[in-house]
C-alpha cells in the first residue's frame, strides 16, 4: 500500500509531470551523485571487503574475535550517530587534520563506513567453506599466487562478492541518516538523492519527492532481483 | 609475506574506517569531563526523546517478532500462489531507502492521502505523531526476524513436526513444543537486530515525526542548535547500546551453531 501511494503521487501530473520532476536539473544532479558514489563505494567494498574477509578467515592474529565482532558495528550503530562521529573526525576541527566535511569525498568516506559489513559478511562464509586443498593442488602444480587467486579462489567467492556489492550499492543509494550532517546538502554539489527527497517534502513539493523516490524504488527492486539471480546461479553451481 | 600484506591492508582499512570514528565518540563526549555528559543526558529534552524511542521500540519489536515468525513459516512450510513475490517483498525494506519509506507513509496518511480521511474523521492523528513513527519503525525493521528464521526452518526440516502431528498434537502444540524451541536462537538473533534498527532508525522516522522527537532526531536537533554536548552524549549512549547489541550477537551465534 505505501509503495503504491508513492507510485500514484509521482504520476499526479501525468507521465509528463513525472518526467519533468525527475529531469529537473537538481533532481538529476542528486540522482547522478547518488548513483556514481554508490558505484565507487561498492567497488571499493569489493576489493577491501574481500581482503578483510580473507584476513578474518585465513589469518590468525591476537584479537581476531574482537575484530570480527566489530565488523558489524556499522549495522548496529544508528546512522545519525555515525554521521555525527564522522563529522567530528573529518570536520573543520578535525583532530587528524583532514577537513573534508561538506565535500563529495566525505560522502564517499561515510558510505564506506555504513556499507563496510556487506561484502565482508557475504564473502566470509564462502571462504570459510572453501577447502584449501584445491589451492594447495594448484600451488604444487606450479601456479603462482596470483594465478591461484584468480583461477581458484575468485571464481568461488565471486557470487558472494557480487551480492555483497549489490547490497552495499542499494544501501549507498538510499542512505540518509549518516549523510544529513556531513554532506552539507548543497544542491548540485553534495545533495544526494535521499536528502533531495527529504528537502522536497519539507518544501511541499510532493510530486518531485515522489518521482525521485520511484527511481530509488526501481533501483531497489532491480537490486533484489539481481541478488536473487546471483543466489540462484550460485546454488546451481553447487548442485551441478 | 602475502599474509602480512593482506593483514596490513585489512587491519589498516578497519582502523581508518571503523576504529577512528569510534574512538572519536568517546573523545568528544568526555572532552570536558564527565559532568557535562551527565547533564546533557538527563536534560528534559533528551529524556523525553529516549522515552519516545523506547516506546516505539517496545511496540514495534513484538509486532515484528510475531509477524516475522509467521512470515518465515509461510515462506518455508506453505505453498501458495505469489510466494516468490512475498519472499522478495519481505526483503524490500533492506534494499529500500528509509526516506522512501517515510515519504510513502507521509503520502498515505498526510492531507489528501488515501487513509487521511479514515483517521481524521475519528479525530485520530497518525502523521506527525507516534502512530506514524511506530509504523515507520515496523516497516524498516520488518525483515530481520523473518530473514534469520527462514534458513533455520529450512535446515531443521519438518520431520519432527510431522511426527508430532501423527502423535495427535494440534497445530499450536506442535509450534510451541517443536518448532519454536528449534528456531529460538534465530528468533533471538532477529529480535536483537530488530531492536537495534528500531532504536537507531532515523530516515523514515524523521519524515513522519513532525515536532515529535526520538533519540536519533534529538542528536540532529542538538547538533544543529550548537548543543554539541547533548548531541555527543546521546550518541555515546546509542553507540553503547550498539556495542551491547554486538556482544549479544556474539553470544547468540556460537550457541546457534552448536545446537
Amino acid at each position: 500500500m505505501p509503495i503504491a501511494a508513492v507510485a500514484t503521487t509521482s504520476t499526479h501530473g501525468g507521465a509528463a509531470g513525472f518526467w519533468d520532476a525527475v529531469s529537473s536539473p537538481e533532481a538529476v544532479a542528486a540522482l547522478r551523485l547518488s548513483l556514481v558514489v554508490a558505484v565507487l563505494v561498492s567497488l571499493a567494498n569489493a576489493v577491501l571487503g574481500t581482503a578483510t574477509a580473507w584476513m578474518l578467515v585465513r589469518d590468525e592474529f591476537p584479537g581476531k574475535r574482537v575484530v570480527n565482532a566489530v565488523i558489524d558495528l556499522p549495522f548496529a550503530l544508528p546512522t545519525i550517530v555515525a554521521g555525527l562521529v564522522l563529522l567530528a573526525l573529518y570536520g573543520p576541527r578535525s583532530p587528524v587534520g583532514v577537513s573534508i566535511a561538506y565535500t563529495r569525498t566525505a560522502i564517499f568516506m561515510t558510505l564506506l563506513f555504513v556499507t563496510l559489513p556487506f561484502v565482508v559478511r557475504t564473502v566470509q562464509p564462502v571462504l570459510h567453506e572453501l577447502d584449501t586443498e584445491m589451492e594447495e593442488a594448484a600451488r604444487s602444480l606450479g601456479a603462482h599466487e596470483l594465478k591461484v587467486f584468480t583461477r581458484i579462489v575468485l571464481p568461488n567467492i565471486l557470487p558472494g562478492i557480487l551480492s555483497g556489492m549489490a547490497l552495499a550499492f542499494a544501501r549507498a543509494v538510499g542512505e540518509i541518516g549518516s549523510l544529513v550532517l556531513i554532506s552539507g546538502n548543497l544542491p548540485f554539489r553534495t545533495e544526494v538523492a535521499s536528502v533531495f527527497i527529504f528537502n522536497q517534502i519539507h518544501g511541499g513539493n510532493r510530486t518531485g519527492a515522489a518521482a525521485v523516490a520511484v527511481v530509488l524504488l526501481g533501483v531497489s527492486f532491480l537490486i533484489l532481483l539481481l541478488v536473487g539471480a546471483i543466489r540462484r546461479l550460485a546454488t546451481r553451481h553447487e548442485s551441478a | 609475506m602475502r599474509r602480512y600484506g593482506v593483514r596490513t591492508v585489512g587491519l589498516g582499512y578497519l582502523a581508518i574506517v571503523l576504529a577512528g570514528p569510534l574512538s572519536m565518540i568517546f573523545w568528544k563526549t568526555f572532552e570536558h569531563g564527565f559532568s557535562p555528559f551527565w547533564h546533557a543526558l538527563t536534560d528534559a529534552e533528551s529524556i523525553h526523546a529516549f522515552e519516545n524511542t523506547l516506546l516505539i521500540t517496545a511496540i514495534a519489536v513484538p509486532l515484528n517478532t510475531v509477524f516475522g515468525i509467521a512470515c518465515a513459516l509461510a515462506i518455508v512450510r506453505k505453498h501458495f500462489p505469489g510466494k516468490g513475490f512475498v519472499n522478495a517483498f519481505v526483503d524490500l525494506p533492506l534494499a529500500l531507502s528509509p526516506v522512501v519509506v517515510g515519504l510513502s507513509l507521509y503520502l498515505l496518511y498526510g492531507r489528501g492521502g488515501w487513509f487521511y480521511g479514515v483517521f481524521a474523521g475519528h479525530g485520530i492523528q497518525i502523521l506527525f505523531s507516534l502512530p506514524a513513527m511506530v509504523i515507520a519503525s515496523v516497516f524498516v525493521s520488518l525483515p530481520f526476524v523473518a530473514r534469520e528464521v527462514v534458513p533455520t526452518l529450512r535446515e531443521i526440516g519438518d520431520e519432527q513436526e510431522q511426527a508430532a502431528h501423527t502423535l495427535g498434537a494440534s497445530g499450536w502444540q506442535t509450534f510451541w513444543r517443536i518448532t519454536l524451541p528449534a528456531i529460538r536462537w534465530a528468533v533471538i538473533y532477529g529480535v536483537v537486530l530488530t531492536t537495534a534498527r528500531c532504536l537507531g532508525e532515523y530516515g523514515a522516522v524523521s519524515i513522519v515525526a513532525g515536532f515529535k522527537t526520538t533519540a536519533t532526531l534529538q542528536v540532529q536537533d542538538d547538533y544543529e542548535n550548537f548543543n554539541l554536548a547533548g548531541a555527543y552524549a546521546i550518541s555515546l549512549l546509542l553507540a553503547a547500546i550498539a556495542v551491547l547489541v554486538l556482544v549479544a550477537m556474539m553470544l547468540a551465534k556460537p550457541k546457534e551453531e552448536t545446537a
